[in-house]
């Protein structure tokens, strides 16, 4: 008997995550257990979202007796690419969300079962197994699996420098298309993330124009995960893929961006995800496939009518920024009074951090002692920059957005202990 | 067909017609939804007898659903739940789901066999549940035998983006359609020689479009069969609840527990969409008796979970020992009441259907209403159907059935009133084909007139409606 799809879980973010759920931190009843910074769990807004709820009950999951509001609007088949008036509340809450700039058309949208499935089935839509997409790293690791796990779709890292600040240069972009060529592999789009993860940083605008351009000349698409853009906490402004495509007369045929509700939202377990795509070809291939991860109608159905409500998604978006900036800043701060810099960031919900004073040797191996020890000894999950396939050693993704203020105290002296037994072993 | 440039853009799968869409299976509900039945609004449209939907429970867990509010979490009882569901994304699923699932799984077969909930893995529907199936058992290429007629959605669910490949094993009305060991053999003998990988045979239990129960020794045989190749055994179980009368329904997992078998190969795909009417909600399941397959099953489920939100409104619903027993009670009875009265309504114009105990849908005896008894006929005949009669049927072939002259007619998706409509319909429909029968009978005789099939022909609808591909299309010119 074969199962013929290798397990993708070999990787330090997943054996952490499930040390975690083994023994998982609780300032009560388990203060010893393993603090989780290598989830995107948002709890910072809840109780916005929660005062909501309770200003706008309904009697029950169905909501009032008339109209759509009945058993009749959840129990039967639904179009399995969403509902038209959840598309259209979607539409205008990833306008809100990125400030206005650009408007989004219900119509170029599919819903999916949550981000996850949406990079899968863009990934079927756009290549063949053995075809390739760029990635810039560090990246997250989660896109090997939607990516590459069933599709047999290869990710070719096009590596960035900390110098850079991790931002993609066009030139390695170029080398790592002909280097692929080169072995036969034929090169389908780049994959980005924007805000990125795991750096927290955005793509300049002239990034973007760049990454177009490079597009267009080799007829590749682009697919840009856009699902932190309503996470900024800096003052830069988040310059949508759909913004400069409308402000330029471009051919859009291969631009595609991902989206969802799991991080603005803080919704992940509602599991709503957008593809957004300017190619009707792959508008009408992806709707056919969402019939393998639909979302499920009562859940929509809920949305609808929160996402609509602009004044309150408004006043959540901005809370929001408030209070990641403040975790950003706090948790930051304890890092540096340890000498650990974090890269520049004003987005998502992690930093992104250098701790490769502390590792042994300045190589992977060093930089998974090192996570080793933060995990059974600090008793913290952190994802190291290895799992997210950063070129350079020492790099630690950790996000900030599950702690208290208190929890902040805590982690920083767990670190701290740490990083004093690895000062007096180098 | 050259790709346009835009398409060329595009993968294999993006472009391919895997996805079924282009079958008759799907140009009937084409045209339900340009010309869609209702009693006041459109009294003369089409009514929409192709899709397996059950309607008939719905006021039923209504009901649960308002005297339960802590279950909903938008609920003033419920809200309080609410952060720890709207962040839960762990692809095990909340431990209460899983445990009220296969409380009802146990319950809906009589309580003769249990299900072990650390089993429980999720998918996007059972449409999810069976292509994850096939991506833990077989590599692009490989093949599952499939009895036929079969759903039609099994090749896209099964193949389409997994590469597998369904080999039909033909079963016909000579012996009420029974999967025979013989032709299992023969297909898998076919197989071998052609050198195609079986990886395992998938089965309909309760069977779609048939709607029968496999019995026990049937079964046995078939466990048997796999074991004995060792290949898998896949038994996609969506409608084992929606039994109204004898035979009863036999699952897999109650055979295993009788007579020696590898449980490795047996691996159930479940769903909530049809025995509890909940299609919306998308709950697929997957029960492998096979641990990796679980494993791997499982971290696939991260392309298709269930809503956290409505995890909680199930966990709740189905552990609901009370609710649940009335409603496996009462939707037998009431999908007994209309299959009975639609059965005897088809008996009074003289169409017979295959005797079945399960499922939302019939079968449909219409050969004697074909000119011949070939492909050609059947599709002209479905024409008329949904053209003349307006109903849209599902014709034979688009289930793959080998004999012509079959339709598949669901009746669980509406009210009593709109079956009186329909079985109106068929009956003014049936007495036309007698009238017109006699006639040419009587013009042969008179050799005047010649009577010619394609005067049908001229009634269909106009071609711009239906998608250029459509065989309707086709068949006309």
């Amino acid at each position: 008997m074969t199962i013929s799809i290798a397990r993708p879980n070999d990787s330090p973010y997943y054996i952490g995550l499930d040390r975690v759920s083994e023994d998982p931190y609780h300032r009560l009843d388990n203060p010893n257990g393993i603090i989780q910074l290598g989830l995107f769990e948002n709890r910072l807004c809840f109780d916005l979202i929660e005062k909501w709820l309770s200003e706008n009950t309904k009697d029950s999951v169905m909501g009032r007796d008339d109209g759509d509001l009945s058993i009749s609007g959840i129990a039967p088949y639904q179009p399995s690419d969403g509902l038209v008036e959840f598309k259209v509340a979607m539409a205008d809450f990833m306008s809100q969300v990125m400030g206005r700039a650009v408007s989004f058309d219900p119509s170029q949208m599919v819903l999916t079962a949550g981000a996850t499935p949406a990079l899968e089935i863009l990934c079927f839509c756009l290549a063949d197994p053995g075809n390739a997409f760029l990635v810039p790293t560090p990246y997250y690791p989660g896109f090997d699996r939607d990516m590459k796990w069933r599709t047999g779709v290869e990710l070719i890292p096009v590596h960035c420098r900390s110098t850079d600040n991790f931002i993609i240069s066009i030139t390695a972009l170029d080398q790592a298309f002909n280097q692929t060529r080169k072995r036969g592999i034929k090169v389908r789009g780049i994959l980005i993330s924007n805000p990125s993860n795991p750096v927290g940083n955005l793509l300049p605008r002239e990034t973007l124009y760049n990454l177009l351009d490079f597009a267009r000349e080799k007829n590749i698409h682009i697919v840009s995960d856009e699902i932190f853009a309503g996470s900024m906490y800096g003052s830069e402004e988040f310059v949508s893929m759909a913004e400069i495509l409308d402000m330029e007369d471009i051919d859009k045929n291969r631009i595609h961006i991902v989206y969802g509700l799991s991080k603005d939202l803080a919704l992940p377990g509602f599991r709503v995800g957008v593809i957004y795509s300017f190619n009707e070809s792959v508008l009408v291939a992806a709707k056919k496939l969402t019939r393998f991860s639909s979302i499920s109608a009562p859940t929509q159905r809920l949305l609808i009518s929160m996402v609509s409500d602009t004044r309150f998604i408004q006043e959540y978006i901005e809370t929001n920024k408030k209070r990641i900036r403040e975790m950003h800043d706090l948790f930051v701060e304890g890092l540096k009074q340890l000498g650990i810099k974090c890269a520049q960031s004003c987005a998502g919900l992690y930093c992104w951090a250098d701790m490769s004073g502390l590792i042994s040797s300045y190589s992977e191996k060093g930089e998974l002692e090192l996570w080793d020890k933060l995990l059974n000894i600090a008793k913290i999950n952190v994802t190291p920059g290895s799992a997210c396939h950063c070129i350079e050693p020492g790099w630690f993704r950790c996000c900030f957005t599950t702690l208290s203020q208190e929890d902040v105290v805590i982690v920083i002296e767990r670190i701290r202990k740490v990083a004093e037994t690895c000062k007096i072993s180098s | 067909m050259a790709l346009s440039k835009n398409q060329q853009l595009l993968s294999k799968i993006a472009t391919n017609d895997r996805h079924g869409e282009n079958s008759p299976y799907f140009d009937g509900w084409k045209a339900y939804d340009k010309n869609p039945y209702h009693p006041i609004d459109n009294p003369e449209g089409v009514i929409q007898m192709g899709l397996a939907e059950n309607q008939l429970c719905f006021d039923l867990i209504q009901k649960w659903i308002r005297r339960n509010p802590k279950a909903s979490i938008c609920t003033a009882e419920g809200v309080h739940e609410f952060k720890n569901i709207a962040i839960f994304q762990d692809y095990n699923g909340f431990k209460e789901f899983r445990q009220a699932v296969a409380n009802f799984m146990g319950k809906a077969r009589g309580g003769r066999v249990t299900f072990d909930p650390t089993r429980i893995v999720m998918s996007g529907g059972a449409t999810g549940a069976n292509e994850t199936v096939m991506f833990c058992l077989a590599n692009p290429g490989d093949a599952f035998l499939v009895p036929s007629p079969c759903y039609p959605a099994f090749d896209r669910d099964c193949g389409w983006r997994t590469g597998v490949q369904l080999i039909p094993v033909n079963c016909d009305s000579s012996n009420n359609f029974l999967i025979t060991k013989a032709a299992l053999e023969a297909a898998y003998e076919r197989a071998q020689q052609d050198h195609i990988n079986v990886k395992g045979l998938i089965i309909a239990n309760p069977s779609n479009p048939l709607g029968t129960v496999l019995d026990r020794d049937t079964l046995r045989s078939l466990v048997s069969f796999i074991n004995e190749k060792k290949i898998h055994l896949v038994s996609d179980e969506i409608y084992a609840a929606s039994v109204f009368s004898t035979p009863s329904f036999v699952s897999v997992s109650e055979i295993i527990e009788e007579m020696e078998c590898d449980r490795d190969l047996i691996h159930i795909v479940y769903s909530l969409s049809k025995d509890m009417g909940l299609p919306g909600f998308r709950v697929g399941i997957v029960y492998s008796y096979n641990d990796a397959v679980v494993n791997c099953g499982r971290k696939m489920s991260s392309f298709g979970l269930v809503s956290s939100q409505t995890q909680h409104l199930l966990a709740s619903m189905l552990s609901d020992n009370e609710f649940v027993d009335n409603f496996l009670k009462e939707n037998s009875k009431r999908l007994a009441k209309r299959h009975s009265m639609f059965t005897k309504g088809l008996e009074k114009v003289g169409i017979a259907c295959l005797k079945s105990s399960a499922g939302l849908f019939v079968w449909m005896d219409l050969r004697r209403l074909l000119k011949e008894q070939t492909l050609e006929s059947e599709m002209n005949l479905w024409r008329v159907i949904i053209n003349e009669v307006k109903l849209n049927v599902s014709p034979g072939s688009s289930f793959h059935c080998s004999e012509p002259g079959w339709f598949r007619v669901c009746f669980a998706n509406m009210d009593d009133d709109t079956v009186e409509v329909a079985l109106e319909r068929i009956r003014v429909f049936v007495e036309k084909q007698q009238v017109k029968s006699k006639r040419k009978f009587q013009n042969n005789l008179n050799l005047k007139l010649s009577y010619t099939p394609r005067r049908y022909d001229e009634s269909v609808m106009s071609p711009h409606m239906m998608s250029p591909r459509s065989p309707l299309v086709r068949a006309r010119t």
